[in-house]
């Protein structure tokens, strides 16, 4: 009976995520039915865009769980009715689409865009904000806040009220109450949101094409011009994807290293 | 006499608009055993949290040693609590929950240790320091937060219904580890607790609490014997509660028959209320002189047998060590000390 109820899942499995990644590998090594590494090895030209993707993506991670680490913490503070209010609140921007989000801070951080208007008032610039990496950390971190906060959120929003009134009870004050009994209790939020914030910062390529221009390249626009662009070859595109899955693994498990010493929760 | 270390005046609490706590007066002694007692949501526990400073009253005054704490924080008062149920830190070791407290006075390490082991061998814990608290049994981790609590030397212990999840036997194993902890260490204890047993064992005074209002403050003996009303009585412990007539001083009628009693000052042909103990009845052969009823039930409650006895529309609760025979007619005979009589409240 259980094996019944799984068996679409597995099929599900099967088909979306086992034979894509066979066929990722098989396209990353066989060339005409013939094995070979040059794909593979002509990946490494491409270290100098790996090194840039890595970069601008931890960059965003921090920002992110440095805005929304007190923001869960706020949020868990109020007033339990006002809390899936506040929620939507910051959810709300995902309600919008995609592309439109980011079209619009075309538009704001554009030559002729609103912020430059407004530095022009005061007779200043205009500045060269989009088309920057800045700008491509911006679109990360305005597109994959929510994926950081909510995880944090929910982890926080779990932990036992009395529990913190125990550290307060023995002495800490607010600030040490966060430092040395929620802070080590969320790290498994903490944890995951990182996960979803830099694993598909690492793999954008809309963001750093609208906001980078065409200076700053990043691993998902390598991959993206090996499949749709005019340098279509699909085997390198199969070599880079695979390369990055590696990487994005270690940086994974490297992490969950760090956080090995953590003890069961509850 | 001693002196005061807690003093609670006037206090009063509101939630949404709902009165929690209504004008409490509480003085605790030092060094003393004190339990708060009442059901579910009569305010014990609030009350306790506004000593704990978890929760500022919405008016009246807290004071500790005379001086008012009313704007103290919790983390500033030297007051500790065993939480209902433990709140011991997940992330940390039996030595790491117990030391929390000294670490954030910064403590030098060997001190610390030192408070530690103490602690442990005082709670029969020794050898569980490197421990998880997720792999302890209820008693234990009961211990372990006893322990965090107690390492503080705290001058008052809060303790709120800290032995609610533990069974049985090993309740009562904890009670008496309780109280001699308290005596050895003489640390305040406030103790709340919805067991009126556990109240009766443990404590040098209790307080009665019902809807938010001290119903008695006295010692054990006193609470049971000498309930100040029909609420404090059916509380604490068992009890038959019937309608009398005060005829004057020393007089009372029940169900229709009239008792020498040791009460007065009720004034003449006053109704009140009658509390008389399951245990003080003697059951004898009906003779006309006593109140007759007939036997309902009988319960084998191991030391005695529960019997219901109705007589004149009432169901009489009588403990005996010997039963009688259901659908037996009987007398139910009891002295002028048992009769307890006290003035009707309202409502």
């Amino acid at each position: 009976m259980k094996k019944l109820i799984s068996a679409p899942y597995l099929v599900w499995m099967a088909v979306f995520v086992v034979v894509p990644l066979i066929m990722v590998a098989y396209f990353a090594f066989f060339a005409n039915g013939h094995f070979t590494l040059d794909y593979v090895a002509n990946v490494s030209q491409y270290a100098n865009i790996f090194i840039r993707s890595i970069w601008l993506a931890a960059i965003a991670t921090v920002i992110c769980l440095i805005i929304s680490y007190p923001v869960a913490v706020i949020l868990t503070e109020a007033d339990a009715n006002y809390q899936g209010t506040l929620l939507m609140i910051v959810m709300l921007p995902m309600w919008m689409n995609f592309l439109l989000r980011t079209y619009a801070w075309m538009t704001i951080l554009g030559n002729n865009g609103i912020l430059n208007q407004l530095f022009g008032l005061f007779g200043l610039g205009p500045f060269k904000l989009l088309n920057t990496r800045g700008a491509v950390v911006l679109g990360m971190v305005y597109n994959y806040l929510p994926f950081m906060l909510l995880p944090i959120y929910n982890v926080m929003a779990k932990i036992d009220r009395s529990v913190l009134e125990a550290a307060q009870d023995l002495g800490c004050n607010r600030g040490r109450v966060i430092a040395k009994v929620v802070f080590p209790l969320s790290l498994p939020g903490v944890m995951s949101g990182i996960t979803m914030v830099f694993v598909p910062a690492i793999s954008t390529f809309i963001i750093s094409r609208m906001l980078g221009g065409g200076g700053n390249l990043l691993i998902g626009d390598l991959i993206e011009m090996q499949f749709l662009g005019n340098s279509y070859n699909p085997n390198l595109g199969a070599a880079i994807s695979l390369v990055l899955m590696i990487i994005v693994l270690l940086i994974m498990t490297l992490m969950n290293q760090f956080d090995a010493d953590d003890r069961p929760l509850i | 006499m001693k002196k005061n270390i807690i003093s609670l005046k006037n206090i009063c609490v509101s939630f949404d608009g709902e009165r929690i706590l209504d004008n409490i007066n509480l003085d605790i002694r030092d060094k003393e055993f004190v339990t708060l007692l009442g059901p579910s949501g009569c305010g014990k526990t609030t009350m306790l949290r506004v000593i704990g400073g978890f929760l500022t009253p919405d008016s009246g005054a807290v004071q500790f040693e005379e001086r008012d704490i009313k704007a103290v924080p919790p983390h500033k008062r030297n007051v500790n609590t065993v939480f209902q149920r433990y709140a011991l830190f997940p992330h940390l070791n039996v030595y790491d929950n117990i030391a929390f407290g000294l670490k954030v006075k910064k403590l030098p390490e060997n001190e610390i240790n030192r408070k530690v082991k103490e602690m442990l061998a005082l709670v029969n814990l020794s050898g569980f320091e490197k421990r998880s608290v997720n792999r302890l049994s209820g008693g234990q981790q009961q211990r372990v937060a006893i322990a965090r609590a107690l390492v503080n030397e705290p001058k008052i212990l809060l303790l709120d219904e800290p032995l609610g999840a533990l069974d049985l036997k090993l309740r009562k194993e904890m009670q008496i580890e309780l109280k001699r902890m308290q005596q050895r260490l003489e640390i305040t204890f406030i103790y709340v607790t919805h067991d009126q047993e556990e109240a009766l064992t443990m404590s040098d005074t209790v307080v009665v609490m019902n809807n938010g209002v001290i119903q008695q403050i006295g010692s054990p003996v006193d609470i049971y014997n000498e309930p100040k009303n029909a609420f404090v009585a059916d509380f604490i412990g068992e009890s038959n509660i019937l309608d009398g007539l005060m005829v004057r001083d020393r007089l009372v009628t029940i169900s229709g028959k009239t008792f020498v009693c040791v009460d007065y000052g009720f004034g003449e042909n006053t109704p009140v209320d009658v509390v008389i103990r399951p245990e003080d009845i003697t059951i004898i052969p009906p003779d006309g002189e006593h109140i007759a009823g007939v036997v309902k039930s009988v319960t084998f409650k191991g030391v005695h047998y529960e019997m219901l006895i109705e007589a004149y529309d009432h169901d009489w609760l009588v403990h005996s060590t010997k039963a009688s025979a259901v659908d037996r007619t009987v007398g139910l005979s009891f002295g002028p000390d048992d009769i307890h009589i006290m003035r009707k409240t309202e409502g």
